[in-house]
């Protein structure tokens, strides 16, 4: 059914990590399609985030290979692997504490064009970094706290800048590690909008707990189960399929 | 629905600028702050040699605050730069190498610099326990070279017969230290000026990230060798002006300027007036000079009993409460540049209101 044309926009290959006698992951070769609504589910200690950090450069796998539009992508640093249009959020806020939202996005835009580097100039300069600035600020509902030292913002609103952060590295792939986690019910509206608003260009892999954004965002589900792909498919094979009810979805389906 | 929309985001647009903007604007404290020092050159004629020494300390902490406050790499080896830049300072004019001092001067930062390059390489990584213990022990290889290379450095009797040139060729160094001070502190201002600039630009902006979170820092593409080795020669480079300094206002430089304490002290007055604010350094000279003229001058033999109390004292309050004591003058700052913004649209019309309001 594959066509010539579509290179998975990212793609594992036997992809391995061990720690010490511990298998993290084992023989992971996933497929995610260009412009996909994937969600990698499993329940806790499944390996959900080792395989994004070994995605995004944070973790050197022990085996295997990652392609990213076909590109082996396996032994590129972190930062190189953004500049290569792969962005992530991180399942615990991980911010700048000091800086402002403002100056926060500032930071990923010039290095996305390459002017993170000068340092005789003031930043804020460029109207086009300005004028971005301003989009993510009004896209993510970041402006009226635009202002304020990181630390000091509200739960949500960090859980926000997290999602615009990644967004503003300009991504051909997104992994959301749990965007909602831990954000009260009130303010879940917010996260999920801004997820469901992400423009249908951008690949996105997201990793879930919550059974109910899978299904409402996801086109594609893959479950990991011990480290090792389980079941994959459309999120109504996935929800039908025994096995998977049996391992994991049986709990937090029924309850 | 257009037209309000707009004007919402020009306006988004334009606040996002005058943040950036406030933060490269000279405040008025600052402003006050360089002129109450320039001032000092004719209203404390009398006091020029310890000025002099607390600029070249200042000068020190300034740099270690490049990368200490900035990058979060931390030192005790910093009197390394500072002492090759005091040692290529003896040496050039000792020789008559490079007699201006302002060009010998330039060259020990240069030799600073390239040392600082060199090494940075081993800071790179690391817990600061590791960056502790390889400063240190970068410094002490230094000294002990020093020490050894008598022949050159003079050994433990210190690098004399070192005579000075005029500064530009124009102001000759006199007795009373008055154009040695002049001298550090315009050295002190440019490249305070430099310092500022570029802590305030992209690149010192994305030091910081680095400094607060290096895993997301480099999740957003931000690439952390080239800067960090870039700070840290730069930092270097600032330390061996400082040495330079030291032997071109003193016509002597001696193992002491490579020595344990002061790397020890230079950190010790940078704690003092706080990191990751420039000033920090500045008014932490300010105060450890004075504070040990004073109290060795009322009890010469317990100084270093006082400044050891001092240290526990401010290193147990914390770094929170000496950011909390930073945060009101800030923010005083801030009220004045308001008061100023305020005042500026009255003073348009004809009858301004600010005049009332003042008694």
């Amino acid at each position: 059914m594959m066509s010539a044309s579509s290179v998975p926009a990212l793609e594992t290959r036997a992809l391995e990590k061990r720690f010490g006698g511990i298998v993290a992951s084992n023989n992971v070769s996933l497929s995610i399609a260009r412009g996909a609504r994937h969600a990698l589910i499993g329940p806790n200690g499944a390996g959900k985030t080792t395989l994004v950090n070994m995605l995004t450069g944070v973790l050197k796998p022990s085996g295997g290979e990652i392609l990213l539009d076909g590109r082996d992508i396996t032994a590129l640093e972190a930062h190189e692997r953004v500049r290569l249009g792969i962005a992530r959020t991180f399942q615990i806020n991980q911010l700048f504490a000091d800086l402002t939202p403002v100056e926060t996005l500032g930071l990923a835009i010039s290095e996305r064009l390459g002017t993170g580097t000068h340092f005789w100039r003031v930043p804020g300069t460029r109207p086009e970094v300005v004028d971005e600035i301003a989009a993510l600020l009004e896209r993510f509902r970041l402006a009226d706290v635009m202002h304020e030292r990181t630390a000091v913002l509200p739960y949500g609103k960090q859980r926000l800048l997290e999602i615009a952060l990644a967004f503003a590295c300009r991504p051909r792939v997104l992994l959301l590690d749990e965007p909602a986690a831990g954000v009260p019910e009130a303010e879940r509206h917010e996260i999920l909008a801004a997820v469901a608003g992400l423009p249908e260009d951008v690949t996105v892999l997201l990793i879930e707990h919550d059974m109910d954004i899978v299904f409402t965002f996801a086109d594609r589900i893959s479950v990991l189960v011990n480290g090792q792909l389980f079941v994959e498919g459309t999120p109504d094979a996935v929800a039908r399929d025994p096995r998977v009810k049996a391992v994991y979805l049986g709990e937090s389906l029924d309850a | 629905m257009r037209g309000p929309d707009v004007s919402t985001s020009a306006k988004l647009a334009s606040a996002i600028s005058a943040q950036f903007t406030a933060r490269a604007r000279w405040s008025p404290l600052e402003v006050l702050f360089w002129l109450a020092a320039l001032a000092t050159i004719w209203l404390a004629p009398d006091h020029h040699l310890i000025l002099t020494e607390i600029v070249i300390w200042a000068l020190l902490a300034l740099s270690l605050d490049l990368i200490l406050g900035y990058a979060g790499i931390i030192s005790l080896g910093h009197a390394a730069f500072f002492g090759i830049g005091a040692y290529t300072a003896g040496l050039l004019a000792k020789h008559a190498l490079v007699s201006e001092p302002v060009l010998a001067l330039l060259v020990s930062g240069a030799a600073g610099a390239a040392f600082g390059f060199l090494t940075s390489f081993l800071v790179l990584r690391g817990t600061d326990l590791t960056r502790l213990m390889v400063t240190l022990g970068v410094a002490l290889l230094v000294r002990e070279i020093a020490n050894r290379a008598a022949w050159l450095t003079g050994g433990a009797d210190g690098l004399q017969g070192i005579g000075m040139e005029p500064v530009l060729g124009l102001f000759r160094f006199d007795l009373y230290g008055h154009t040695a001070y002049a001298y550090s502190l315009v050295v002190l201002f440019v490249l305070f000026v430099i310092a500022r600039r570029i802590v305030g630009s992209p690149f010192g902006l994305s030091l910081q990230a680095i400094k607060g979170n290096p895993l997301r820092a480099s999740a957003v593409g931000i690439g952390q060798t080239w800067r960090l080795v870039g700070i840290y020669t730069l930092a270097a480079a600032y330390a061996g002006v400082a040495g330079g300094l030291l032997t071109q206002t003193t016509a002597f430089t001696s193992l002491e300027s490579l020595s344990f304490d002061r790397s020890a002290d230079a950190l010790l007055v940078l704690i003092i007036g706080g990191t990751g604010h420039l000033y920090g350094g500045l008014i932490g000279a300010v105060v450890f000079r004075f504070a040990q003229d004073w109290i060795s001058a009322a009890t010469p033999q317990y100084w270093q009993f006082w400044i050891g109390l001092f240290l526990v004292l401010i290193v147990l309050v914390g770094r929170d409460r000496i950011g909390s004591w930073v945060a009101p003058v800030r923010r005083l700052a801030d009220r004045v540049s308001d008061w100023r913004a305020w005042r500026r649209p009255p003073a348009v019309e004809p009858t301004a209101p600010g005049e009332g309001g003042r008694p």
